[in-house]
């Protein structure tokens, strides 16, 4: 058997895709026997929501104040003293699970293994490096080991009809060095990039900020998220929660359109796990083409209007 | 204050690096080598900070072997005012590193680490959260806007909701993210300049007892699976023929 501690991302009112995700990978685990901890200011309903998640046995629902729970070091070390009795213990690779894993690992002693793409067996795992131009095969020899799940490599797994049980902690003192001051978040009225089914993604040929309504509009026709370029979201087009890329968000929806994206390696790394990818841009010759399943050279000024008439 | 900035010199971000064929590692003979691309950030930070009368010394540091001593050289031409290399031969893994790190923060009194989020060499991620948790002070990680007042720095931090802004208490660890800033270039005068600034060379073994660490082993290396070939389509019909037929419209 397999003690594995997984850390649930949440936002106060739902569970993040991501803590599901982490527990598919941990499921490949021979004898997996998978607990999550779940940090909340008020943290009864979001418990609620976590037991829900199928393959989970006990939630450990660890009441924090002053908005610890958003906060690295708000939690690392509750969580690494609960991590005592695990032997594996995952966080999704996600802004939040890097902010964190690695500071359990190092109150746990032990070096992070960083986006696990795929689990050989309990101590081996692939991950990427080099923006994901080469793939390493990563063998621990610690007692335990402690990792972030690449969120695009594993899919989500059913969140409704589990039935763990809930066991409560409480964190009596509070750090105060840290303090949340506040959180200026994207539009939430489209899906959510990290796990849309269909994105909508432009680049520096968008050209300016009012044209990136083309992309907006063109998202909502067919009910997909939107996502950016890096060049786009550096000159301003789109805010920075829509980066794509190897310091963005790795994203595997279904279906990505590109418009007006060259493709740098750090773009694609972002996105070659996708279902089809689509390319359009003016530059044949720019290297999002190699990747793309479709390809079409041309003005996007005139064929995003043209699939906005025809789609 | 003293600003301690820790680099490390990575193969340059413009590299296509490949596989070796027998899998053994990556081919870096011979490639051009930099500074890594968050860390140049963090140093124009630091520099910046010094400037605007918030700190008084840049102290920049890196772990590696003397050919580092190159990358070092090009963070006192860019403004810098000292260097440390801690030289080691072997490949040291994230924990190590804050370890030693933490070592000169200690020992230089530092008021604030600056350091890229991540290495684009092996895409860790992990040594300035690592830093923050054993130097127990606080941290701030993927940060794109910076404010020092007296003892507190506000940092707005880009995370995958939107832009996070939190308050931490010196001595403090902060992360680099890309939109920071944008680097200074160098000059040539500073260049020669910096020929002449102070560079420590210590052993590795100098700034860490008794670490017994159990480093991941590397198994493999292997390229990543290659995508299909794809097909190019002439017209917007065709491209909406060929997705309704997958059924993704």
């Amino acid at each position: 058997m397999s003690k594995i501690l997984i850390l649930a991302q949440h936002n106060g009112t739902a569970i993040n895709q991501g803590t599901s995700k982490a527990i598919t990978a941990a499921q490949q685990i021979e004898g997996a026997d998978i607990d999550l901890v779940l940090f909340a200011d008020d943290v009864s309903s979001i418990a609620a929501e976590a037991t829900k998640l199928e393959g989970v046995k006990t939630v450990h629902a660890v009441t924090t104040s002053n908005e610890n729970w958003k906060l690295a070091h708000g939690i690392a070390p509750k969580f690494a003293e609960l991590a005592s009795n695990y032997m594996h213990i995952f966080g999704p690779s996600t802004t939040f699970g890097k902010d964190v894993m690695p500071c359990v690992a190092a109150l746990l002693g032990q070096n992070q293994i960083s986006d696990i793409m795929q689990v050989i067996d309990a101590t081996t795992f692939k991950r990427p490096i080099y923006a994901g131009n080469a793939v390493i095969t990563v063998k621990s020899n610690h007692d335990k080991i402690v990792a972030t799940i690449r969120t695009a490599s594993f899919k989500t797994g059913d969140m409704e009809s589990g039935s763990a049980s809930i066991e409560n902690h409480t964190i009596e003192n509070a750090q105060t060095d840290t303090k949340f001051i506040s959180l200026q978040a994207g539009n939430s009225e489209r899906p959510d990039l990290q796990t849309a089914a269909k994105v909508i993604s432009g680049g520096r040929g968008l050209g300016s900020e009012e044209n990136f309504e083309l992309m907006y509009n063109l998202a909502d026709k067919i009910g997909a998220a939107t996502g950016a370029s890096r060049a786009a979201v550096d000159a301003g087009y789109c805010p920075n929660e829509m980066q794509v890329g190897q310091t963005g968000k790795i994203i595997a929806p279904d279906l990505y359109m590109s418009f007006g994206i060259s493709g740098a390696i750090q773009h694609l790394t972002g996105i070659k796990d996708a279902g089809t990818i689509v390319a359009i841009n003016k530059d044949g010759d720019a290297p999002i083409y190699e990747v793309a399943d479709i390809g079409l050279v041309g003005d996007l000024f005139k064929i995003v209007p043209e699939l906005m008439e025809k789609l | 204050m003293k600003i301690l900035v820790a680099i490390k010199r990575v193969v340059d971000f413009n590299v296509r690096v490949q596989v070796k064929p027998d899998g053994s590692d990556v081919a870096t003979d011979g490639v051009k080598m930099s500074i890594n691309p968050f860390d140049e950030i963090a140093i124009e930070e630091a520099l910046r900070l010094k400037e605007a009368g918030k700190a008084d010394e840049v102290i920049v540091a890196t772990i590696g072997t003397n050919d580092a001593q190159q990358q070092l050289r090009t963070a006192l031409a860019m403004g810098a005012d000292r260097a440390i290399l801690v030289e080691s031969d072997s490949e040291i893994q994230s924990l190590k590193a804050a370890t030693s790190l933490l070592s000169i923060a200690k020992k230089e009194q530092v008021g604030l680490v600056i350091m890229g989020k991540q290495a684009i060499d092996d895409d860790n991620n992990q040594t300035p959260q690592m830093l923050a948790t054993l130097w127990k002070r606080p941290q701030a990680t993927f940060v794109s806007k910076l404010e020092i007042n007296d003892d507190k720095a506000l940092a707005t931090r880009e995370i995958d909701a939107g832009l996070e802004t939190i308050e931490v208490t010196l001595p403090a660890v902060i992360s680099t993210d890309l939109r920071l800033n944008e680097p200074r270039f160098v000059k040539l005068p500073d260049i020669m300049k910096a020929k002449r600034k102070p560079l420590d060379v210590i052993n590795i073994d100098e700034t860490i007892n008794d670490f017994n660490d159990t480093p991941l082993s590397i198994v493999k290396y292997e390229s990543p699976q290659p995508r299909q070939k794809g097909i190019m389509v002439e017209s917007v019909d065709e491209l909406i023929a060929q997705l309704k037929e997958k059924g993704l419209v």
